[in-house]
């Protein structure tokens, strides 16, 4: 018996000494080493993609944000997303999707409401926008909730409201959207899509130059 | 280019991008665990650990081995976040709780990575990198060494020695794991991956304000939580969040990571039991239920069932736009047929078909491919079932590889592939009769019960992903499913460990006429017949009560 906790004892003090190497070199040296790469050669990417105008930070060309006036492009909606419950020193964006599944009543009112919504603010007194131009992404929630990009179709369909409340010919807006708009990586990775925020502040600087 | 085609290419990218690794890989492992030299670094670590790497172990010593070292990462990992309030470098965030803290340690030493945590708001650098991402790294080395221990037990003859715990862990993570991840890392840093050691950071938002937003060592553990098939994100939405998975090349790339070592491991395989045949037959059943639910998910997230889908005109609930339907549904199957449980959509909102395979996937038991290392050794097991099956049909007593499969290994074999449906079944059933563990549920009827049944089931197979509405931070989820972890990671391995010392001392049976013949299409087919019928026999009921009568009522 007394032989055994002693064997089991020494053989626990073996894992833990093990531990403790492997962690100075995968949770040490490991994340300096790529840290220190990741600074010299990629510094703006490693900090986050931080994006400027009009010299300032107004964010991360990879972070979604919410609450753009109807001035400007409609990111996707973000029903999932959150704000820390602990630690509450900070004002942290909690990520997160809605995990509703698709027979749930609270997200079949959410795609009602948010298709509703689409049709109305987009349609203006010569352009009517119908229920089944709306594509799905402009009515769903993304897994993240920071969805940083919206569907070229639904960066289209919002041309017409911004041309108008930015008193901004259509087709020059619409120019914009093109130029926004990136296909799919080597044309067949991922899907089409348009960066919200960049596209605002190519935007912005058009409305204010015009 | 219609959005199906873009996802057949980006699945034929895949294969040919791992077809290309498979050769190389596969062979530069079978010489790591093959080679009798050590490199100068191992031998400073294992002067730290005082470990003589030259030391054969029979199957006893190799287990004690695995479950002290696994021990010794539960309690670290526990007492290091139980002190995460006083630790510097953890951007003064608290301690966490008792049960979260031991549901996170059973989960990241166990290869789960369940997290019942928000990665943003609750774990510091210091718990991240010194914890949770060490665990990443040192969990799948021990994956793979039970598998290399399994291998030698088929490739040995008349001796019961596996090998060496503590070199196989230690050339593991410094041989295989280590190098891929370093480059992997550096590739993810140039895709937009954040790495660095900020503190919280606020900036500017254009539409007013500002926002708050971690910095970390991102790039760095998103690289091995691919490589080791771990899964646990830095943040909550995991590989969804744009500075975890920034692009669509950054998708496939890490889609790519976690098949890498489980695929190539089918030819290390080959290459220890000196026929590469061998590996290529288990490869090819791996490959065959793979590609069947990629496509099977296409075909339902495509159709987009379920009323809301209906609505909005596609499933694009729970998934980016820059990654789509087609190449999310390869990397959710992906994530759930290996033992990651990374995701890059939200499963909870997939159709409830597509909701349905991602359930079934982990309860195939993890093995096509499977985690690093526990693929391979649940894939053989899977072939000891089948070759006894195919034995029962003709009357001879089976064989595998040489090796007589007798009463002893078929017993060990069967103890092997039942535990996981108790853990998931026993478990699920007692959540369900008890008042209180219903009230994590954030859907209703068949889909609330598939929250509880894909916990369980995530947890018991060691996969990590959740139907996550489900509420898992409350006392009887961290315990239970903490609990389901540890036994269905290390139980199995008991049995894998004590299978491959009895293969190890038999000597080798010639081959006859009579033998089955495992290398052959014929035997790759009876393999994917007998796991998908066992494991259909096994969880059918309890998938009619969840996923299928959700997806067969819209």
């Amino acid at each position: 018996m007394n032989n055994s906790v002693t064997n089991t004892a020494r053989l626990l003090a073996a894992g833990l000494r093990a531990l403790l190497v492997l962690t100075l070199v995968c949770g040490v040296l490991y994340p300096l080493a790529v840290t220190g790469v990741a600074q010299a050669l990629f510094n703006n990417k490693a900090n986050g993609s931080e994006i400027k105008a009009d010299g300032k930070v107004v964010g991360s060309s990879l972070i979604g944000q919410q609450g753009y006036s109807l001035d400007y492009f409609q990111p996707r909606p973000a029903n999932g997303l959150g704000e820390n419950s602990v630690n509450t020193q900070y004002k942290l964006i909690l990520s997160g999707a809605t995990n509703r599944a698709g027979d749930n009543p609270e997200l079949i009112k959410w795609v009602k409401e948010a298709k509703a919504k689409v049709v109305k603010d987009n349609s203006t007194a010569d352009y009517k926008v119908r229920p089944s131009q709306v594509p799905a992404d402009a009515v769903t929630s993304s897994g993240s909730g920071l969805d940083p990009d919206i569907s070229p179709a639904y960066a289209d369909l919002q041309v017409h409201r911004v041309a108008e409340r930015n008193g901004l010919p259509a087709a020059q807006v619409q120019k914009l959207v093109d130029e926004h708009t990136e296909g799919r990586t080597l044309g067949f990775m991922g899907e089409p899509r348009v960066n919200v925020l960049e596209l605002n502040i190519a935007l912005k600087d058009l409305a204010a130059k015009s | 280019m219609s959005p199906v085609l873009a996802g057949v290419l980006q699945l034929l990218a895949l294969i040919a991008a791992l077809a290309l690794a498979y050769r190389p890989l596969g062979d530069y492992m079978a010489r790591v665990y093959s080679s009798d030299k050590h490199l100068r670094v191992e031998k400073w670590i294992y002067r730290g650990i005082g470990a003589n790497p030259n030391t054969e172990m029979r199957w006893p010593a190799y287990l004690r081995g695995v479950l002290a070292f696994s021990a010794a990462g539960v309690l670290f990992l526990y007492v290091l976040q139980r002190v995460q309030g006083i630790l510097p470098g953890s951007l003064g965030f608290a301690s966490i709780d008792p049960d979260q803290a031991f549901n996170t340690a059973a989960s990241f030493v166990s290869n789960t990575n369940w997290q019942s945590y928000y990665g943003e708001q609750a774990m510091g650098h210091v718990v991240q990198t010194a914890g949770l991402a060490v665990q990443n790294f040192v969990s799948a080395a021990v994956g793979i060494a039970v598998a290399v221990a399994l291998v030698r037990g088929f490739a040995r003859s008349r001796t019961g020695e596996l090998g060496n715990f503590w070199a196989d862990l230690v050339r593991g993570v410094v041989r295989i794991l280590l190098p891929i991840s370093v480059i992997a890392a550096i590739v993810l840093v140039a895709c937009g991956v954040i790495q660095n050691f900020s503190g919280i950071h606020e900036v500017g938002q254009f539409t007013g304000g500002s926002q708050q937003w971690n910095g970390g060592a991102v790039a760095s553990q998103e690289a091995i939580k691919e490589v080791g098939t771990n899964g646990g994100g830095y943040f909550n939405a995991n590989s969804a969040h744009p500075f975890e998975n920034p692009n669509p090349f950054s998708n496939l790339f890490e889609i790519f990571l976690l098949l890498l070592i489980p695929f190539a491991l089918t030819r290390t395989f080959g290459r220890m039991v000196g026929s590469l045949k061998q590996g290529y037959a288990i490869l090819a059943t791996m490959a065959t239920i793979w590609l069947g639910f990629i496509c099977l998910m296409w075909w339902t997230e495509f159709a987009h069932h379920g009323p809301a889908f209906e609505i909005a005109g596609g499933a694009m609930e729970g998934k980016e736009q820059r990654f789509g339907i087609g190449a999310s549904s390869i990397f959710s199957i992906s994530t759930t047929l290996t033992s990651t449980g990374a995701v890059d959509s939200f499963h909870s909102s997939n159709t409830g078909l597509g909701g349905g395979l991602n359930l079934l996937g982990m309860q195939l038991g993890e093995i096509a491919p499977g985690g690093v290392g526990s693929g391979l050794y649940g894939m053989l097991v899977m072939a000891i079932i089948a070759v006894f099956i195919a034995g029962l049909m003709v009357g001879r007593t089976p064989e595998y590889l040489g090796k007589k499969i007798g009463t002893r290994e078929i017993k060990l074999a069967a103890c092997y592939i039942l535990i996981t449906p108790a853990l998931v079944l026993v478990f699920t059933a007692a959540a369900m009769a008890l008042p209180t563990p219903g009230n994590s549920m954030t859907n209703s009827g068949a889909h609330g019960f598939s929250e509880i049944l894909y916990a369980y089931t995530s947890a018991s197979n060691n996969n990590g992903s959740a139907f996550a509405g489900l509420n898992a931070d409350t006392q009887w989820f961290n315990s239970t499913l903490g609990l389901a972890m540890l036994l269905g990671r290390f139980l199995p391995m008991v049995f894998v460990l004590a299978l491959a010392g009895s293969l190890a001392e038999q000597k080798p049976v010639p081959a006859t006429a009579g033998t089955l013949r495992t290398e052959k299409p014929l035997f790759t087919g009876l393999l994917v017949g007998a796991i998908l019928i066992i494991t259909g026999l096994t969880y059918f009921p309890a998938l009619a009560l969840g996923p299928l009568a959700e997806g067969l009522a819209t």
